[in-house]
């Protein structure tokens, strides 16, 4: 059965650390960087990329639109 | 070929010819001395002559950025009123001014300070010349003495503040508002189509065009060179305008030994008092001013080689004198005769003054 | 299959819009002005009318709204973002023209301006943008801000004696016949982002039908102004806001 594999890729500089994305995302993908960037935000990023199914839904609601998403069917 | 000649109120005319002019918009709001203006424009309506779009708005505030809006889609678009309400206007012009934006105001004065009076005045030149609204920004100021003025200079106002991408101020008062006078209407000149205006002004934003930058009308920077680097270019700009815009009229100033400077309708006072004063024997002249912002300096100081005084006449408690004495520089006599507060000084005061304060002073 | 497989030109599903630019935003972290910004573009992307929009920004937080916004901009006069559209709407009355604002600048000093255009009925769409505060001058009270709460004008919390009742311009503006579709939304999960970029859509479908003003109202967060981390702020949104401004659409074209 073909399932639904997704990917992000964050913008790490344009990241502002909201932490908005992580509340939307429904498999827990995204964690903050215990690192900050240079404009000093610790930015979000995948930490659980393998859960992750291209819902979009962390790229709607990032403020900053810092956020793409793809999106791919993978034979189980 | 021959213009046709109507009797028509100065309020009337500027707006009839405003139509003529291919005026795309006006925005405006009743007050008197000038409500003739948008009465005559909802009468004739132009939008089915030319296809202007002529709208009441819910105030003079309103109609200023109505005007802000359509001129920085490189409409030609005017607005009118008169002292109060162009105190309304005064943050939407200072916006136009620093966003360098062709407009045209009708400024139809009347007595103030506050509410004051509905008679006529000239008592907003500071406003005019000097500012109104906040900035470092000039206004190019016209200032017609009749109903066939009223009617020519809204059509140089447009011509001038496309030219430099900057608004003109129309000064005029009461007097010339409300007269009837015959006036030459010029022949109904075609308005731009939106194709010609997106070729001719690349800066107005009519929707962005495929593979072209977005256009951005704005006054706004936030860092202080950059904001410094607009100010030296409206500077640079101001400068040329002063360079090349002066426009004034002398009336037998060839011999005179005295001369008026007076401009719109205590200009044809003083056009009288010439003439009575040289049936006294006295050589007097008048130097009638049409644009103030550019003020003419140079003529001013060039008759100060010529004639022995100045009188400065206004409806206003002295305004104007204070730019006379800067361009007379102390090199010869000028001082202010001025009746206020809606009177108008006859011929004979105003030969007294000069004959008071600067022949026998 | 590993993540840099997915990622590959096509299994792309989601990206910033083109008529965003690629200047960062001067928001602070968390603010739905972004959000706002964003959907706003998006459906003036998929309706394909990017190029025949002018958008009017206004003072406050979204001044500079036109370095965000990949279209013809102008900026406005505090408040008077609606007669700016007016006037270019009347000259142009087949392009699209639309007004972003925010509460200080639409339900105070424009108040004028804005029912006005509305009671016209004048063919425009306006954003507007309601976080309750004055985030740009550093969190003074609004027109909006709530009855007991604080800001820096209100240190003690909204005394509605002494300083007025919050004004509900949506409801307000649903009353005028001019008006054909009045929604409130909110851009704080993917749910209420959806819904938003909805009403959004439907307000310039109906410009597009000159069917008069299309208002919908964006219920946001300042969490600097409210003091609060933006998830707290969001979080404070539902709890207090939204009970104040009910979202849903308030008036729609019969």
């Amino acid at each position: 059965m073909a399932k639904v594999k997704g990917a992000i890729v964050i913008d790490y500089e344009k990241c502002k650390g909201c932490v908005i994305c992580v509340a939307a995302c429904p498999t827990s993908v995204i964690e903050m960087a215990k690192e900050v960037n240079s404009k000093g935000y610790n930015y979000a990023y995948p930490a659980n990329i393998e859960e992750c199914t291209g819902c979009n839904n962390c790229a709607i609601v990032c403020p900053d639109g810092v956020i793409t998403v793809y999106r791919a069917k993978v034979e189980a | 070929m021959a213009r046709e000649l109507k009797l028509m109120k100065g309020n009337e005319a500027i707006a009839e010819a405003a139509i003529r002019a291919g005026a795309d918009a006006y925005f405006g709001y009743p007050i008197t001395p000038q409500s003739e203006v948008i009465e005559y424009l909802m009468a004739e309506k132009p939008h089915e002559r030319t296809g202007k779009v002529v709208l009441q708005a819910e105030s003079e505030v309103a109609a200023i950025n109505m005007v802000y809006g359509a001129a920085g889609a490189g409409k030609r678009v005017w607005t009118s009123s008169s002292s109060p309400g162009i105190s309304l206007k005064q943050e939407g012009i200072s916006y136009i001014a620093g966003a360098e934006l062709p407009c045209v105001i009708l400024n139809v004065v009347r007595g103030g300070p506050g509410l004051g009076t509905i008679q006529p005045s000239q008592a907003d030149y500071f406003q005019s010349v000097k500012g109104g609204g906040h900035g470092d920004y000039r206004l190019i100021v016209l200032a017609p003495s009749s109903v066939q003025e009223m009617a020519d200079y809204v059509v140089d106002a447009f011509d001038l503040a496309f030219k430099y991408r900057n608004p003109v101020l129309i000064l005029s008062d009461g007097v010339i508002g409300q007269m009837m006078e015959k006036v030459y209407l010029i022949e109904q000149r075609p308005r731009l189509t939106d194709e010609e205006i997106k070729q001719r002004y690349a800066w107005a934003t009519t929707g962005k065009k495929d593979g072209t930058e977005r256009r951005v009308i704005t006054s706004l920077a936030l860092k202080a060179d950059e904001m410094e680097a607009h100010n030296i270019h409206l500077q640079k700009k101001y400068a040329e305008i002063e360079a090349n815009e002066v426009r004034f009229e002398e009336f037998q100033c060839d011999d005179a030994e005295y001369v008026f400077v007076a401009y719109g309708s205590s200009a044809r006072v003083c056009q009288k008092a010439v003439q009575l004063a040289r049936n006294k024997g006295i050589k007097a002249g008048l130097l009638r001013l049409i644009t103030l912002f550019p003020f003419p300096k140079a003529e001013i100081g060039r008759l100060t080689g010529q004639v022995k005084g100045m009188l400065a006449v206004e409806m206003s408690s002295g305004q104007m004198i204070e730019d006379v004495k800067l361009a007379v520089n102390g090199r010869i006599k000028a001082e202010h005769f001025g009746r206020f507060g809606g009177n108008i000084p006859t011929p004979d005061e105003v030969l007294y003054a000069l004959e008071t304060q600067i022949i026998g002073g | 299959m590993l993540a840099k497989d997915i990622i590959k030109p096509e299994n792309l599903v989601y990206q910033k819009t083109k008529l965003m630019t690629d200047n960062v935003l001067s928001y602070c972290p968390g603010c739905g002005h972004g959000t706002a910004h964003r959907i706003t573009m998006e459906v003036l992307e998929e309706m394909g009318i990017g190029d025949e929009t002018i958008g009017v920004a206004p003072v406050g937080c979204s001044v500079l709204a036109y370095e965000f916004m990949n279209i013809d901009m102008q900026q406005a006069a505090h408040g008077r973002a609606p007669a700016v559209a007016t006037g270019i709407k009347r000259c142009y009355p087949e392009k699209f023209v639309f007004t972003y604002q925010g509460d200080g600048d639409l339900a105070a000093i424009g108040t004028a301006e804005t029912i006005h255009a509305c009671n016209r009925g004048e063919n425009i769409t306006i954003i507007f943008v309601n976080n309750g505060i004055y985030g740009m001058t550093g969190g003074q009270m609004a027109p909006t801000t709530l009855p007991g709460m604080r800001s820096s004008t209100s240190p003690y919390g909204r005394d509605v004696n002494l300083m007025g009742n919050p004004l509900k311009m949506t409801e307000l503006v649903a009353q005028l016949p001019g008006t054909s579709f009045v929604s409130r939304q909110a851009v704080h999960t993917p749910k209420h982002v959806r819904k938003a970029k909805k009403a959004i859509r439907q307000a310039f479908e109906l410009q597009k039908q000159k069917k008069g003003t299309t208002f919908v109202e964006i219920v946001s967060n300042c969490n600097s102004g409210w003091k609060m981390t933006p998830v707290q702020a969001n979080q404070w949104m539902e709890e207090n806001m939204f009970p104040f401004y009910p979202l849903g659409d308030i008036k729609v074209p019969e």
